[in-house]
């Protein structure tokens, strides 16, 4: 089946996306509060707004960085776009199946085998047991665990943790790829891979949206990115240039501690 | 979200999503209920690895699942018939457990339903899917929890010697009914948890007030005066009445009993999946 999205229509089209969370945050317990209130909890609400009328495209096979301090809305943003969290406001639009890498290890569980978590974890995504059977040694073998797939992942260290869980994450045929900052995951050789898969599966995947504060891989990777600050868009335009503007921004300057290569 | 709408310049795609603002309100059946079953097998390996991992370092292990059973039938023996006093036919035993197994499911159901969601944060943060899977999912479990259960229930069959006949064809129906009621439970509850979290607290109180009021730690007939115009008015009054019938009468059930059954089951199905359907998008933001 031809997964050609049609002349003139983009792949992600966002229309001044809104996004607020309401926060119920409990207050202090005071003694005159608690006495007063019987015991119940004061719940304040403090309004978040993640995303602040967003709107860009994603054209078909394009790759997109999307760079950003702490809290400027990325996450919300990718969530918003892979269908997670609804739009207060505007609008967001899809052509293609989305496939997500915004956490790693979702669904895993650590009294499962590493075997078993595969298929969980593979589930969870959205492939099916034929898909699975068929990719599992592909998985297996790229995370490098050996005889570690049979034993409970409560047994595994951090570092084998990562890459399982990154090994799953990266064998889907997406149309469409959100990428959340799951790179940066296992030694030295194993970054290596999995920098090269990734480099695959922006040429190949069609279309990719990629969160990263590695600013040398928004670089190498993306053909136009954007910069999000406090859920505003501030910028748009060629990696190179986004970049600069924004480190000349946080006043660090591109040095090798800010590039931080994967 | 809108699940995928395929109009017709798009039928070369794979998928077409529009998200708008609605927070509630029902999504699109058909793409949801198809995204459902192409997702089963996730439901179905998720209460797998939950079970398997429940019992994983315990000296029993799995033979809890028969173990269970039979130490909370022991437990309502000692309390009923040797506490309690009063002598009791000899089939209350067979009636005592058949009913306390089946009522175990359906509350197994609604009570694992409701936490199956706010437990699920992480995954429902990361991962989009219809979220009705995973209330389905602890229904399949208590189903699954339930299933050993019949085998000893059907060891003490034997033993007392219950009449086994064609009416023993009536038993899918009546666990068709009451499957479709346990997760029209678990639909409601999974949502009520979300936004009222005192919920599942307040749940296991309600149960064992429920099994008080419904005859299986007594004889339907036997019910007390003051009880008896109300039991009709127990949801469920048809199932456990076509159970016991069934299996330890021996007697193809009355039809108004199957009716009533099956008219709880389906309403409260349907309304569990709707309220739940139409409040799934907050979810993630609620979570």
């Amino acid at each position: 089946m031809a997964r050609r999205v049609p002349v003139g229509k983009p792949a992600i089209r966002v229309e001044n996306l809104d996004i607020t969370y309401r926060v119920s945050v409990e207050s202090r317990p005071t003694l005159k509060g608690a006495i007063i209130r019987l015991g119940r909890p004061h719940h304040s609400i403090r309004v978040v707004e993640a995303c602040k009328d967003v709107s860009f495209e994603v054209s078909n096979g394009q790759v997109m960085g999307v760079i950003g301090a702490n809290g400027a809305g990325k996450s919300t943003l990718m969530r918003a776009v892979a269908g997670i969290l609804p739009p207060t406001k505007g609008r967001i639009e899809i052509h293609g199946k989305v496939s997500t890498l915004l956490a790693l290890g979702v669904g895993f569980n650590g009294a499962l085998t590493g075997r078993e978590n595969v298929v969980l974890g593979s589930l969870a995504a959205g492939l099916t047991r034929a898909q699975i059977e068929r990719k599992y040694d592909e998985i297996a073998d790229f995370a490098e665990l050996g005889d570690f797939m049979d034993m409970p992942m409560r047994t595994y260290s951090s570092g084998m943790y990562s890459r399982l869980a990154f090994s799953v994450a990266v064998n889907m045929d997406p149309d469409i790829l959100l990428i959340d900052e799951a790179m940066s995951a296992g030694d030295a050789k194993f970054r290596n891979k999995a920098s090269d898969r990734m480099t695959d599966l922006a040429n190949n995947a069609g279309t990719m949206l990629l969160v990263s504060h590695a600013l040398g891989t928004i670089k190498s990777m993306c053909s136009e990115a954007i910069w999000l600050h406090k859920g505003r868009l501030i910028q748009r335009g060629d990696p190179d240039e986004i970049v600069a503007a924004y480190t000349k921004f946080l006043e660090v300057g591109e040095d090798p501690l800010s590039l931080e290569d994967i | 979200m809108n699940t995928p709408v395929i109009s017709p310049e798009d039928e070369y795609l794979g998928e077409h999503h529009i998200y708008e603002p609605h927070i509630t309100g029902l999504p699109q059946m058909r793409p949801y209920f198809r995204e459902l079953w192409a997702r089963k097998s996730f439901a179905i390996e998720l209460s797998h690895t939950e079970m398997h991992a429940a019992n994983t370092d315990t000296f029993f292990g799995q033979a809890w699942l028969v173990i269970n059973p039979l130490l909370l039938a022991s437990v309502y023996f000692v309390l009923v018939e040797i506490i309690g006093g009063r002598s009791q036919p000899p089939t209350f035993f067979a009636h005592l457990t058949s009913g306390l197994f089946l009522f175990y499911f359906i509350s197994g159901a609604m009570i694992q339903g409701a936490s199956s969601v706010v437990s699920g944060g992480r995954l429902i943060m990361n991962t989009s899917f219809p979220k009705a899977l995973l209330p389905i999912s602890a229904t399949y479990t208590a189903f699954r929890r339930f299933l050993p259960t019949m085998i000893v229930f059907g060891v003490l069959d034997l033993v007392a010697r219950l009449p086994i006949g064609l009416q023993l064809l009536w038993v899918p129906v009546i666990l068709a009914e009451a499957v479709c009621y346990g997760l029209g439970l678990a639909l409601i509850f999974a949502t009520a948890q979300v936004y009222f979290r005192d919920t599942k607290s307040f749940l296991p109180y309600a149960v064992r007030i429920w099994l008080y009021l419904t005859p299986i730690l007594w004889f339907a007939d036997k019910a007390p005066k003051r009880l008896l115009p109300f039991l009709p008015l127990n949801p469920l009054y048809g199932i456990m009445g076509a159970w016991s019938e069934v299996l330890i009468q021996g007697k193809a059930p009355a039809h108004r009993l199957i009716l009533i059954g099956g008219a709880w089951s389906l309403v409260t199905l349907v309304l569990g999946g709707l309220f739940f359907m139409s409040r799934e998008r907050e979810f993630a933001v609620r979570i």
